[in-house]
C-alpha cells in the first residue's frame, strides 16, 4: 500500500555504500542515553515481572518483595483455571471487548470519514465537540452513565457494560486524520464508478486505513479488556463480571488473594499479549501518522 | 459516443464567480482540449462536466440530454484523474474491473472486456500486479483502462500527464492520441501544458480568469490568436509583443521602423506581435537592431535574447553559425507574419 510504503524506514544512502563501516566507540552521550532507556524499561517491565512472580508464590511468601520465590508453585494456576468462573469472566471480557471494538471501528471510521470528505456548515464545530468530550474524565461520566442505566434498565445486561465505549471520541479523531491521507480523487472516481457514498467508504476509504483501523482495534480492545470502574459499578451479577472485576473479587475484605488476582492477571494478560505482537507494526505505524502517543 | 454541450455555465464559490458564461459544443468523437494557467477554471468546467462540482447556472448537455441534476454515475462518462486514482489495495485487474461493478455484464462478458482493454493498452501481463509494482506510465494506463472498461459517452481527462517525466509524458500524449484514433470517442481533455494541447487536440480551448479566450484548431490558436493572452500562451518561447502605433499605411514601431502592414489603424496604439522563429538574424538592414544578451542553443535552432532599445525580443537563429552574447545583431522579419492588437484591449485586429 503506497500510504504504508511512505513511512516504511528506508537504509540511508551511507549505509547501503559502506556495509563494512566499523562501529564508532560508544561516546559519553550514547552511554547515558542506553542507561536511561534501560531504566525507563526496568521501570515499565517490574510490574509484570512482579505479576509473575506473585502467581508462583504461596500466600504466605506473597507480602516479601524477593523476585524470585522462595518455594515457586504453579498452584495458583490450577486453582485459576479449574474456578469455572474464571472462564466465564474471560468469556464476558472477550465477548465485550470484541463487540466494543467492532462498533468502534464501524462507527468512529464513519464520523471521521464524514466530517473529513464531506462539507457541510457546523462540521468544524461538531469535531471540536466530539475532542471536548476527551477533556471529561470517566470518573466524573460513570454517575451520568450509572443513572442513565437504571432508568433505561440497563444494568446487570453485556449492553450497559459496553454502551459507553460504543464509540469513542479519540477513535473519531484518529480516523478523520487518517481519511485526511486518502486523497479525494479515489473517492470521486468510486463516485463516477457508480458507488454509493456507503460503498465508497465502505470499498474505497476503509481498504486505505487499515493501518489506523488495526491501531484503533488494538486500542480500545486493551481498553476494554482492561477496563475496571465502569463494568464493576454496571453489574453486581459474578455471571456477568468482567475479567478485571472477577479477579479483584478473589479474597473477602479481610484478606485479598494477591497471589490469585496476580495468576488471573497474567493469564488475562496473554490474549492482549498475542494480539499485540501480531498487530505492533500497526500500532506504532499508528502513532507515528497520528501523531499520537499510544 | 455522443456530444457535449455547455451553455452559459457559471460557476461561483461564496458569491465569487469563478467561471463566466462558458459555452462550447463538442462534436461526437472529437478531442478537445481545455489549456489555461493554474486557476483560470479549465479543471472545474472539466469537474462540473463529471457532476462533481454544482453547476450554479447554465447547462450541461451530454448527447442532447441536460444533465444537471444527475449523478456522475448516471451521465455516461468515464474520467482520468491527474494522480490515477488506482486503487493500492487492488491489483491491476480489480482496477479495470472496478470500472464495471455496477454493469449488467455478465462476470463472463466483464472478464472478457477487461481482458480486451488490457489488451488495447498492452497491460495483460500486468493484470494481477498491484499498482506498487508498476512504472508511472503503466498506473496511468491501468487508469485510463479503468475508464475505457466502461465504454462511456465521453471520456474526461483532469491534467492525466502532469506526474510523469518528460519523456514517459511524449509517450503518453502519443498513445492518448492513437487510442482516440482508435476507440474515437469524445474526449474533453484538461492541461496546463500547451504542447499538449497543440500535440494531442482537434480544438483547443484556451481559458483564463474563468473566461474562453479562443476556441479553434492549434494551427488556428497558433496563427491567429484572438488577444495577446493566446499569443503569448501557445507557442514556446512565446511571441514576441512589441508597442507601436498605427499610420496611414501601417505601423511604427516603438524604435521608429515603419513596417507596412496596411491601412486601418491610424493613430491608434498597438501591440504587434511577432513569433521569434519569424525574425530573422540578417547580416544587414533589418527592422531591429541590437546586442545579444544571452544564446539558448537547442541544437537544430539557437534562441537568441537581443536587447533592442532596452526591450528583450527573443529571435531564433540557426543552430549552425548563432551569434553569441555580445554580438550586435539586426532582425528581419515578414510583414505577412506580424499579428497586430489593439495595445488597449489586446484584442486582435482584423
Amino acid at each position: 500500500m503506497a500510504i504504508a510504503e511512505d513511512i516504511r524506514i528506508k537504509p540511508s544512502s551511507e549505509t547501503l555504500l559502506r556495509p563494512d563501516r566499523p562501529k564508532p566507540p560508544l561516546n559519553y552521550a550514547q552511554f547515558i542515553r542506553w542507561a536511561l532507556l534501560f531504566l525507563g524499561g526496568v521501570l515499565m517491565v517490574m510490574p509484570l515481572v512482579y505479576m509473575i512472580s506473585t502467581s508462583l508464590k504461596y500466600s504466605f511468601e506473597v507480602y516479601n518483595l524477593n523476585l524470585i520465590p522462595e518455594e515457586p508453585t504453579l498452584e495458583n494456576y490450577t486453582y485459576v483455571l479449574e474456578d469455572g468462573r474464571f472462564y466465564t469472566w474471560f468469556l464476558n471480557s472477550l465477548i465485550i471487548a470484541t463487540l466494543t471494538t467492532i462498533s468502534t471501528l464501524i462507527f468512529d471510521s464513519l464520523v471521521g470519514y464524514v466530517l473529513c470528505k464531506f462539507k457541510f456548515r457546523g462540521r468544524y464545530l461538531i469535531f471540536i465537540a466530539i475532542l471536548s468530550t476527551l477533556m471529561i474524565p470517566t470518573e466524573m461520566l460513570v454517575i451520568p452513565w450509572y443513572l442513565m442505566s437504571q432508568q433505561l434498565g440497563w444494568l446487570d445486561t453485556y449492553w450497559g457494560i459496553m454502551f459507553p465505549g460504543l464509540m469513542t471520541a479519540f477513535g473519531v479523531f484518529l480516523m478523520k486524520q487518517f481519511f485526511e491521507t486518502v486523497p479525494d480523487d479515489f473517492l470521486e472516481a468510486a463516485r463516477i464508478d457508480g458507488l454509493n457514498e456507503l460503498q465508497i467508504w465502505w470499498s474505497v476509504a476503509m481498504p486505505l486505513v487499515k493501518p489506523a483501523l488495526a491501531a484503533l482495534a488494538i486500542f480500545v480492545f486493551l481498553g476494554n479488556w482492561t477496563a475496571f470502574i465502569w463494568p464493576l459499578i454496571a453489574t453486581t451479577d459474578t455471571a456477568l463480571y468482567t475479567l478485571p472485576v472477577g479477579l479483584s473479587s478473589f479474597g473477602d475484605e479481610a484478606d485479598v488473594a494477591w497471589e490469585l488476582i496476580m495468576t488471573g492477571a497474567a493469564i488475562s494478560t496473554l490474549p492482549t499479549l498475542v494480539v499485540f505482537l501480531i498487530f505492533q507494526r500497526f500500532i506504532i505505524r499508528g502513532v507515528v501518522m497520528a501523531g499520537l502517543k499510544g | 459516443m455522443a456530444n457535449l454541450a455547455l451553455r452559459d455555465l457559471v460557476k461561483t464559490y461564496d458569491r465569487t464567480e469563478v467561471l463566466h458564461s462558458i459555452n462550447l459544443d463538442v462534436q461526437d468523437g472529437e478531442f478537445v482540449v481545455f489549456v489555461g494557467p493554474s486557476g483560470c477554471g479549465k479543471s472545474t468546467t472539466l469537474r462540473m462536466i463529471a457532476g462533481l462540482e454544482e453547476v450554479t447556472s447554465g447547462t450541461v448537455e451530454i448527447g442532447g440530454q441536460v444533465v444537471n441534476n444527475l449523478e456522475p454515475k448516471d451521465r455516461d462518462i468515464a474520467m482520468v484523474f491527474q494522480n490515477y486514482a488506482i486503487y493500492p489495495h487492488m491489483t491491476v485487474r480489480k482496477n479495470i474491473a472496478f470500472g464495471l461493478r455496477t454493469s449488467k455484464m455478465t462476470r463472463a462478458q466483464k472478464e472478457a472486456r477487461i481482458e480486451e482493454v488490457a489488451g488495447i493498452l498492452g497491460m495483460t501481463e500486468y493484470l494481477d500486479r498491484k499498482p506498487n509494482q508498476l512504472s508511472g506510465g503503466q498506473r496511468q494506463r491501468v487508469a485510463i483502462g479503468r475508464a475505457m472498461v466502461r465504454d462511456p459517452a465521453v471520456f474526461l481527462f483532469d491534467e492525466p500527464l502532469s506526474n510523469l517525466d518528460a519523456q514517459l509524458r511524449t509517450q503518453m500524449r502519443l498513445e492518448i492520441k492513437k487510442l482516440h484514433r482508435r476507440v474515437g470517442s469524445t474526449i474533453v481533455f484538461v492541461t496546463h501544458d500547451q504542447v499538449e494541447a497543440m500535440t494531442m487536440a482537434d480544438r483547443i480551448v484556451i481559458m483564463k480568469d474563468g473566461h474562453i479566450q479562443q476556441i479553434g484548431s492549434p494551427a488556428e490558436v497558433y496563427h491567429a490568436p484572438a488577444n495577446t493572452f493566446v499569443a503569448q500562451f501557445i507557442g514556446a518561447p512565446s511571441m514576441n509583443l512589441l508597442d507601436g502605433r498605427g499610420t496611414a499605411s501601417g505601423v511604427t514601431l516603438w524604435t521608429g521602423a515603419a513596417l507596412a502592414t496596411g491601412p486601418g489603424a491610424e493613430g491608434k496604439a498597438l501591440t504587434i506581435g511577432i513569433r521569434p522563429e519569424d525574425l530573422h538574424v540578417v547580416e544587414s538592414g533589418g527592422v531591429l537592431t541590437g546586442i545579444v544578451s544571452v544564446a539558448e542553443p537547442l541544437g537544430s535552432e539557437t534562441l537568441v535574447y537581443v536587447d533592442v532599445d532596452g526591450k528583450e525580443i527573443i529571435a531564433s537563429a540557426s543552430g549552425r553559425t548563432p551569434p553569441v552574447a555580445g554580438d550586435r545583431i539586426a532582425l528581419d522579419l515578414d510583414v505577412r507574419n506580424l499579428h497586430v492588437f489593439d495595445a488597449a484591449s489586446g484584442e486582435a485586429l482584423a
